[in-house]
C-alpha cells in the first residue's frame, strides 16, 4: 500500500512521528498519492460505496444494541420499543435493515464489474478470492442479524438454514443441535447469533483491508484491462477518486434513502412482524432477496444423484455456487481481462446476468411447478457458465485489437492490427 | 532458526539424540494441552444440562374425535396427535411399502430397522391413533395438516408431501416425520417421552 509516495515529513512532529510508525506515509501512499489507472468508470465506484454501507451497518448497529435485548421473551419487544419510544429508533433501525440490502447491492454491482471486466485475472487473484470470502462472512452476518428480531421469518429462517448441516453424513445431526444449543432453534441460538453479528463486521473491515492491499500491490485493473505502461496512464487517487467516490456515495445515498424513508419494509417480510412461534411454519418461506438466487439452486435438487440423497445434493449445490466463484481465475482461460474485447464473452456474461435474475425470481416462487423446472435448468446454466462457456471460450473466441495503452484508449487511438500478440502482452 | 554453532550438539545425525526426543515430546504436549484448552471453547455450545433435561410430558386425548388432531409442545419440538378417520388408515394400508422413499419406520418405540407399515407407524394396538414430531425431515418446517397430494401433510417451505401414516411421498425430505417414544397410560392419556 505504501512505496507509492514521496512524501517526506516536513514538521518535526510529523518527523518524529514517522520515524517510529510510518502511518502517515501509508495513508498518502494508499489513498492520496496511490496512482490510480485514469479511465475508471462509475462502476469502479461501488467497492468505496460498500465500503461506506459497512460502515454505516456498523455505526447503526452499535447504536441499536443499546437498545436491544437479545432474550427469546424480550428479543421482539424490544424491537418495537426500539420503533416506538426510543429517540430515532425507527430511523436507526430502518436504516440499518435496509442498510444490509444496500450493502448487497453495492456487493452485487461491485462483483458483476469483476467479473465483466477480468478483474478476477492474474495478477489480482488474491483479491478476487479475499473478494468471495467477504461476501460469504457477509451473508451469514446477514442471515445472524435476521435472525435477532425474533419474528416468524427469524425463526423459521433460522431453522430452516442452521437445517441445511442436518444433510451431513453421519455428524450432521450432532453439528445442528451443537449450532441451535438445544433441540430446536431457541434461546441459546439467538444469543449466540447475537454475539457472531456483532463480532463479524470487523472481521469484514479486516478482511477489506486485505483486500484493497492486494490490488493495490497490483494495481487497479481498469475497462480496458490493459496493464498500466507509464505514468501517463494513472493519476493520482485524491482528489480524482475520493471526489469521483464521494460523488457516487451521495448519489446512492439518495437511492438508500428512498427506501429508508418511503419503503421501508418493502424489502422486508411482512410475516417478520409476527412474534417467533415454533408450533406454526408461516405459509411460505422467502429467504430475504440477495439469498434468492441461491435458495433456488437449493430447492432445484429434488432427485438423488448416484449416491448423494437430495437434500445433501441440493446443500452441495448451493454452496458450489458460491465455491466455484474461489476458483473463477482458473476457470477462464482467456488471457485478454476486459469483456469490451472479447465478443463472445459479453455475450456469456449478460446471459450469466440473465441467470442469475432468474434464479432470483424462481426462489421467491412456490415449490411447484413449473418453477422447480424450471430453477433446475437455470441451475445447469449457472454452472455451465463457469465450467464449460468459461474454459472453452478462451480457445475459441477471438478477441479484437486492444489498445497499446490505457492513455491511448483515453485518447481514442486506434488500436495496432495484431491482436493476438496484443492481448499476451495485455496478460503479462 | 539457530546458528550451526560448534557449541550446538548438531541434530542432523542419524541416530535420534536426547534433543529429538525432547523437541517431538515438547510438541505433543503442547498439541494435547491446546486440544484441552479448545474443546471448552466448542462444547459450550452444545445443549446444555437444562436443555438435556429429558422432559416427558402426558397429554390428555379425551376430546380428541375422530378427524381432529392436536399439536402439543416437547422438548421444544411441536408433536402431533391425530385420531384418524378409517379412509385414511385405509389409504395409508393400501401403500406397498416398496413404493415408500423412505422404508424405515422411524418409531422410536419399535426396533431400528422396523418396516414402515402403518400399524409400525401408528400406536401400539391403535391404528387410528398417529403421534409423531411434526418436523419436516428435509429442513426443519411445521408441515400442515390434511394438505398435500396424499391427504396426510405437506411442507409449505420445499413442497415435501406426507401421507396419512406421515411418511414421505415425495418432495426433497428423506425420511418419514419421526415417532418419538410414547404409549398410551390409559385409553385417554398419552406419555410422551
Amino acid at each position: 500500500m505504501a512505496g507509492h509516495t514521496k512524501y517526506v515529513p516536513q514538521s518535526a512532529p510529523a518527523k518524529w512521528l514517522e520515524s517510529r510508525l510510518p502511518v502517515i506515509s501509508l495513508v498518502r501512499g494508499s489513498f492520496v498519492d496511490f496512482p490510480t489507472p485514469k479511465n475508471l468508470n462509475y462502476w469502479w465506484t461501488f467497492g468505496g460505496i460498500a465500503f461506506f454501507v459497512l460502515v454505516t451497518q456498523i455505526v447503526t448497529g452499535i447504536v441499536l444494541v443499546m437498545h436491544y435485548t437479545p432474550h427469546e421473551t424480550l428479543a421482539f419487544a424490544s424491537v418495537e420499543h426500539i420503533m416506538r419510544n426510543v429517540n430515532y429508533g425507527w430511523l436507526i433501525r430502518y436504516l440499518h435493515a435496509n442498510g444490509a440490502s444496500m450493502f448487497f447491492i453495492a456487493v452485487y454491482i461491485h462483483i458483476f464489474r469483476g467479473l465483466y471486466y477480468g478483474s478476477y485475472k492474474a495478477p489480482r487473484e488474491i483479491s478476487w478470492i479475499l473478494g468471495v470470502l467477504i461476501f460469504l462472512i457477509m451473508m451469514a452476518t446477514a442471515f445472524m442479524g435476521y435472525v435477532l428480531p425474533w419474528g416468524q421469518m427469524s425463526l423459521w429462517g433460522a431453522t430452516v438454514i442452521t437445517n441445511l448441516f442436518s444433510a451431513i453424513p453421519i455428524v450432521g445431526e450432532s453439528v445442528v443441535q451443537w449450532l441451535w444449543g438445544g433441540f430446536a432453534v431457541g434461546n441459546p441460538t439467538l444469543n449466540r447469533f447475537f454475539s457472531l453479528h456483532y463480532l463479524l463486521p470487523f472481521v469484514l473491515v479486516g478482511i477489506v483491508i486485505l483486500h484493497i492491499w492486494a490490488f493495490h500491490t497490483t494495481g487497479n485493473n481498469n475497462p480496458t484491462g490493459v496493464d498500466v505502461k507509464s505514468e501517463k496512464d494513472t493519476v493520482p487517487f485524491h482528489p480524482y477518486y475520493t471526489m469521483k467516490d464521494l460523488l457516487a456515495i451521495v448519489v446512492f445515498m439518495i437511492f438508500f434513502s428512498w427506501f429508508v424513508f418511503y419503503l421501508p419494509n418493502y424489502l422486508g417480510h411482512a410475516d417478520n412482524y409476527i412474534e417467533a412461534n415454533p408450533l406454526v411454519t408461516p405459509a411460505h418461506i422467502v429467504p430475504e432477496w440477495y439469498f434468492l438466487p441461491f435458495y433456488a439452486i437449493l430447492r432445484a435438487i429434488t432427485f438423488d444423484i448416484g449416491p448423494i440423497p437430495s437434500k445433501l445434493g441440493g446443500v452441495l449445490a448451493m454452496f458450489g455456487a458460491i465455491a466455484v466463484l474461489f476458483v473463477l481465475p482458473w476457470l477462464d482461460t482467456s488471457k485478454v481481462r476486459s469483456a469490451t474485447f472479447r465478443p463472445l464473452y459479453r455475450i456469456a456474461f449478460w446471459f450469466f446476468g440473465f441467470t442469475c435474475v432468474m434464479l432470483g425470481w424462481l426462489g421467491a416462487m412456490p415449490a411447484e411447478q413449473p418453477y422447480v423446472a424450471l430453477a433446475q435448468l437455470f441451475t445447469v446454466l449457472y454452472f455451465a457458465h463457469f465450467l464449460i462457456v468459461l474454459p472453452l471460450l478462451g480457445f475459441i473466441e477471438k478477441p479484437k485489437a486492444l489498445p497499446d495503452s490505457i492513455n491511448d484508449s483515453v485518447l481514442g487511438k486506434p488500436a495496432a492490427d495484431s491482436t493476438v500478440g496484443k492481448s499476451s502482452e495485455a496478460a503479462a | 532458526m539457530f546458528r550451526e554453532d560448534a557449541t550446538l550438539e548438531q541434530t542432523n545425525t542419524a541416530e535420534p539424540t536426547r534433543r529429538d526426543f525432547l523437541y517431538i515430546a515438547t510438541g505433543a504436549v503442547g498439541v494435547v494441552g491446546t486440544g484441552a484448552l479448545v474443546w471448552p471453547f466448542i462444547h459450550q455450545m452444545n445443549p446444555d444440562a437444562s436443555a438435556l433435561a429429558l422432559a416427558s410430558i402426558e397429554v390428555d386425548v379425551s376430546a380428541v374425535e375422530e378427524g381432529q388432531s392436536i399439536t402439543v409442545m416437547w422438548r421444544g419440538k411441536p408433536v402431533f396427535v391425530r385420531h384418524r378417520t378409517d379412509k385414511e388408515i385405509a389409504e395409508a394400508t393400501s401403500v406397498a411399502i416398496d413404493d415408500l422413499p423412505d422404508r424405515n419406520a422411524r418409531n422410536a418405540n419399535l426396533p431400528e430397522d422396523a418396516q414402515a407399515t402403518d400399524p409400525n407407524r401408528s400406536a401400539e394396538g391403535k391404528e387410528p391413533w398417529l403421534v409423531m414430531i411434526g418436523i419436516c425431515t428435509h429442513l426443519g418446517c411445521v408441515p400442515l395438516g390434511e394438505a398435500g397430494d396424499f391427504g396426510g401433510w405437506f411442507c409449505p417451505c420445499h413442497g415435501s408431501h406426507y401421507d396419512t401414516a406421515g411418511r414421505i411421498r415425495s418432495g426433497p425430505a428423506p425420511e418419514n416425520m419421526l415417532i418419538p417414544p410414547f404409549k398410551f397410560t390409559d385409553d385417554e392419556t398419552i406419555l410422551i417421552g
